[in-house]
């Protein structure tokens, strides 16, 4: 298992690598460079400002080498500064991160959570899985910035019970969390349902029923934990894809984390933010897929 | 008794009431990406150093150049301004200002001639990082006098001599070791991105005191500030991108205000207003943001300013105006703005008249098609693109209805539009718009448009891309007047020579002038006091005068 973990660190680190090359080479073949936007916004900047800007921020460069020196300056802990915010961007880093995994990670439980509780709703109570396809369907077909809005009119605006965006407490969490929550609900529900309905029709739960063990106990001791294999797989490949759909959320609630700020950096131009806040939300999908691997192994000892 | 004793909840809960309004929360829609005074050029960032840290001079909400750190406006005939000869033999001048006395930065230290001494050196010192160094060029000498005076020689006489801009004091006593000890990594390490919070750097009503980056930046008073007190005790100016969350927040309460300078736009607030009753005021404001469209004159189709001059003719803009913008916004006949004094209201003018564009048309070789979209001789379909910013629900939907107003001439205009960044860091700078391209420019009070319309100011790689004549347009009378109208100091010589250039302008149309558009400022029915300007010095360099009423 250790020789595993190790491994799949070292394949983390190696396409980590990659990536922030591919992110270099990408940033840099975006139309324009900062000095050229300077320019199409402040009239006085002249040709010799433009050649001294271009030299002072080393954009006089070709771009390997100035991936080079980003690199060995990452290498070096030197993780440079951001041009947007003038600021450390590790110090900018940190408080983004833990503002998306608070919004991220309780988004995600409360997806997993309410979406495989539909899912065995409909799996278990047939009546009612027309009702849980029509909310999932519902759930993915609704734009999370219509969403938003909604909520923010209903409980910020008319109600006056939650914040209507920005940062505190938990307050000012709930109407975000609900909002990435809902557009991400509808795959685990599908999943949940469609597993649940395999996993409660197997012969180990025919055997479980001749013995006389109650429904709640079949569900969660029996078939949750078959039908949990796949959902995992789905939430660890989701941590990925909710980090842009937490763009939409941060921007609606003027919330300052790591999808907004990777957003504005790309567009901005500003190197050094955009790729390691690039590289760490990968790396952190990375460590999910791999804590989900390792999940799957202990729940299901027959995966090698 | 009923009625008594309500009477007196009411007074009991007024002092309450005006106690809460001890802070403003104010909405805006950008974030501010340093709060350094001279490093950058950002509305944001001159929206939120209004309230915290003075100029030396400004343009008030008449339009006036004004002191704000200094004792009067130089001049020549108060002799503060001195002509004189440069080292190298050209006309130059010898410009001198005082500064106020008692002045401090929120630190306590005296503001003195050291701070401004300061500023000019680490302006002149490209490693700095100071964006646009013209200023520091053209002042070729800093001649410190005593505590509070301070001379500066340029090598150009120009009637803005007066003006400092954006050359303001900066706390030397905290500063300058940090600058003089590696100038090129100085942007990087200074205390007003570094320690926004220490009072030292502030001289203004207010003072930082908290920064959340990207969301919400904190001001107090400034307990050294030596102008009327402000009102409120703490201000917090909130970042929020979202035009329709800004408009939560402000109905949630959580901001009280939205700045007109960096707020909604005119049709959303006008919305607003109309919903919420008169919880809300709304002020419009005309400003110097000029809406426009520029043609790329290297195209064979826009050579003969006949067909500029249709193009505009075909335009229906007072009922753009009037249907888009609930008619909030100025129609314009030039880039000179009607509120500036420059401006010639005799100047030729293109109100709508679809026949005498069509007529033009015609006069100009291009005659309809099989298809209705006009050729000229050699076949070749009077047909280009018409790009605008993505995103910008005001001008797509300006774009639309310009798209069908000229098909009706014959026109065809193909939509194309680009991300703002791709827009202006490459398609324009570059010149590889193949049409024309609505956007808008923002400038001062009588600011002479060398960068738009002198044919030295046309972007090419040998220019390092700078300059904004993206139409490229040429014409040698326009680039003497753009010479001639800097240097001349005499105020009706100069409105003589702003007359022709616009009368250049109206004739040539390098580019279709479209409206100068107005902000949208919401206030709390009980805030007063707040005097939008209309241009780059902002409200918020007056908010000592905000007050609650």
């Amino acid at each position: 298992m250790i020789r595993l973990i190790l491994w799949r660190l070292v394949q983390i680190a190696v396409t980590a690598a990659i990536l922030s090359f591919c992110a270099f080479m990408l940033i840099a073949l975006m139309p324009g460079d900062p000095i050229d936007l300077a320019i199409a916004g402040d009239p006085r900047l002249t040709s010799e400002d433009a050649a001294r800007l271009r030299a002072l921020h080393g954009l006089d460069q070709p771009v390997t080498a100035r991936y080079l020196a980003w690199a060995w300056a990452v290498l070096h802990g030197n993780f440079g500064h951001s041009r947007l915010f003038a600021q450390p961007v590790a110090t900018l880093l940190g408080p983004a991160l833990l503002s998306s995994l608070a919004l991220l990670g309780l988004a995600l439980v409360l997806a997993v959570v309410s979406g495989v509780g539909l899912g065995a709703l409909a799996a278990l109570r047939p009546r009612a899985a027309p009702l849980v396809q029509g909310l999932a369907l519902l759930a993915q077909a609704v734009p999370s910035f219509w969403l938003g809005i909604l909520l923010i009119i209903l409980f910020a605006v008319q109600l006056g019970w939650l914040p209507a965006g920005g940062e505190g407490g938990w307050r000012f969490l709930v109407l975000p969390v609900a909002t990435l929550a809902f557009a991400h609900l509808a795959s685990y529900a599908r999943h949940a349902a469609s597993a649940l309905s395999v996993a409660m029709a197997e012969p180990h739960i025919r055997t479980a029923r001749a013995q006389g063990a109650g429904e709640g106990r079949i569900v969660w001791r029996h078939a949750l934990p078959n039908a949990g294999v796949p959902l995992l797989t789905i939430a660890a490949l989701d941590a990925g894809s909710l980090v842009s759909g937490a763009l939409i959320t941060e921007t609606i609630f003027a919330r300052p984390g790591m999808g907004k700020l990777i957003y504005d950096a790309v567009m901005g131009n500003d190197f050094n933010l955009a790729l390691l806040a690039l590289l760490v939300v990968a790396v952190v999908t990375m460590l999910a897929t791999l804590a989900a691997d390792l999940a799957q192994r202990w729940l299901d000892p027959r995966i090698v | 008794m009923a009625a008594r004793f309500l009477v007196v909840l009411l007074l009991l809960a007024l002092p309450a009431a005006a106690q809460t309004r001890d802070t403003l929360s104010i909405g805006i829609t950008q974030y501010p990406s340093t709060l350094h005074p001279n490093i950058d050029n950002m509305v944001a960032k001159s929206y939120v150093l209004g309230f915290v840290r003075r100029p030396v001079t400004a343009y008030d909400a008449s339009w006036n150049l004004v002191c704000l750190l200094c004792e009067s406006i130089p001049t020549l005939e108060n002799g503060l301004a001195v002509r004189e000869t440069t080292p190298d033999g050209k006309p130059g001048l010898r410009v001198t200002w005082r500064l106020r006395e008692g002045l401090r930065w929120g630190d306590g230290t005296p503001i003195t001639t050291a701070d401004m001494a300061f500023a000019y050196e680490a302006g002149r010192d490209g490693a700095t990082g100071i964006g646009p160094a013209e200023f520091y060029r053209s002042a070729y000498e800093f001649i410190a006098g005593d505590d509070r005076s301070f001379t500066l020689r340029f090598d150009r006489v120009t009637f803005e001599f007066a003006s400092l801009g954006d050359f303001a004091p900066l706390p030397a006593h905290l500063e300058r070791e940090r600058w003089a000890s590696e100038p090129r990594t100085y942007r990087t390490r200074t205390l007003y991105d570094t320690q926004p919070t220490n009072p030292g750097l502030w001289n203004g009503p207010y003072r930082v005191v908290q920064v959340q980056a990207g969301a919400a930046i904190t001001l107090e008073r400034n307990p050294q500030w030596d102008g009327p007190a402000p009102a409120f005790r703490r201000i917090v100016v909130r970042t929020v991108e979202s035009t329709p969350a800004l408009e939560a927040q402000l109905l949630a309460g959580q901001v009280d205000m939205i700045a007109g300078e960096l707020g909604l736009p005119v049709e959303q607030a006008g919305a607003l207003i109309r919903r919420t009753g008169t919880r809300f005021r709304a002020e419009y404001r005309p400003g110097l943001s000029y809406e426009h469209l520029d043609l790329n004159l290297d195209l064979p189709v826009f050579a003969d300013r006949r067909v500029r001059q249709a193009l505009l003719l075909g335009l229906d803009r007072a009922q753009i105006v009037a249907r888009l913008f609930e008619g909030r916004q100025t129609v314009a006949n030039t880039n000179v703005n009607p509120l500036d004094w420059p401006h010639d209201p005799d100047v030729r003018q293109y109100p709508y008249d679809p026949a005498r564009a069509a007529a033009l048309l015609t006069e100009a070789g291009w005659t309809p098609g099989p298809d209705g979209i006009r050729r000229d001789a050699a076949g070749q379909r009077l047909s280009f693109e018409l790009l605008t910013t993505a995103g910008n629900r005001s001008r797509e939907a300006t774009q639309q209805v310009i798209q069908a107003q000229w098909r009706q001439l014959g026109v065809e205009a193909r939509i194309r539009n680009e991300p703002p960044r791709v827009l202006f860091g490459e398609t324009l700078s570059r010149r590889r718009f193949q049409g024309a391209a609505l956007f808008a420019w923002v400038s001062a009070p009588e600011s002479v448009p060398r960068s738009n319309l002198h044919s030295d100011e046309i972007p090419s790689a040998a220019r390092n891309w700078s300059g904004q004549n993206y139409t490229g347009f040429r014409n040698a009378e326009m680039d003497a007047l753009l010479e001639a109208l800097p240097q001349e100091l005499d105020r009706e010589k100069r409105r003589v020579l702003w007359q022709r250039l616009q009368a250049i302008y109206a004739e040539e149309l390098p580019s279709l002038p479209l409206w100068f558009r107005q902000d949208a400022h919401i206030w709390p029915v009980w805030l007063h006091g707040v005097r939008p300007t209309g241009h780059l010095n902002f409200s918020s360099l007056w908010a000592e005068e905000w007050r609650v009423r």
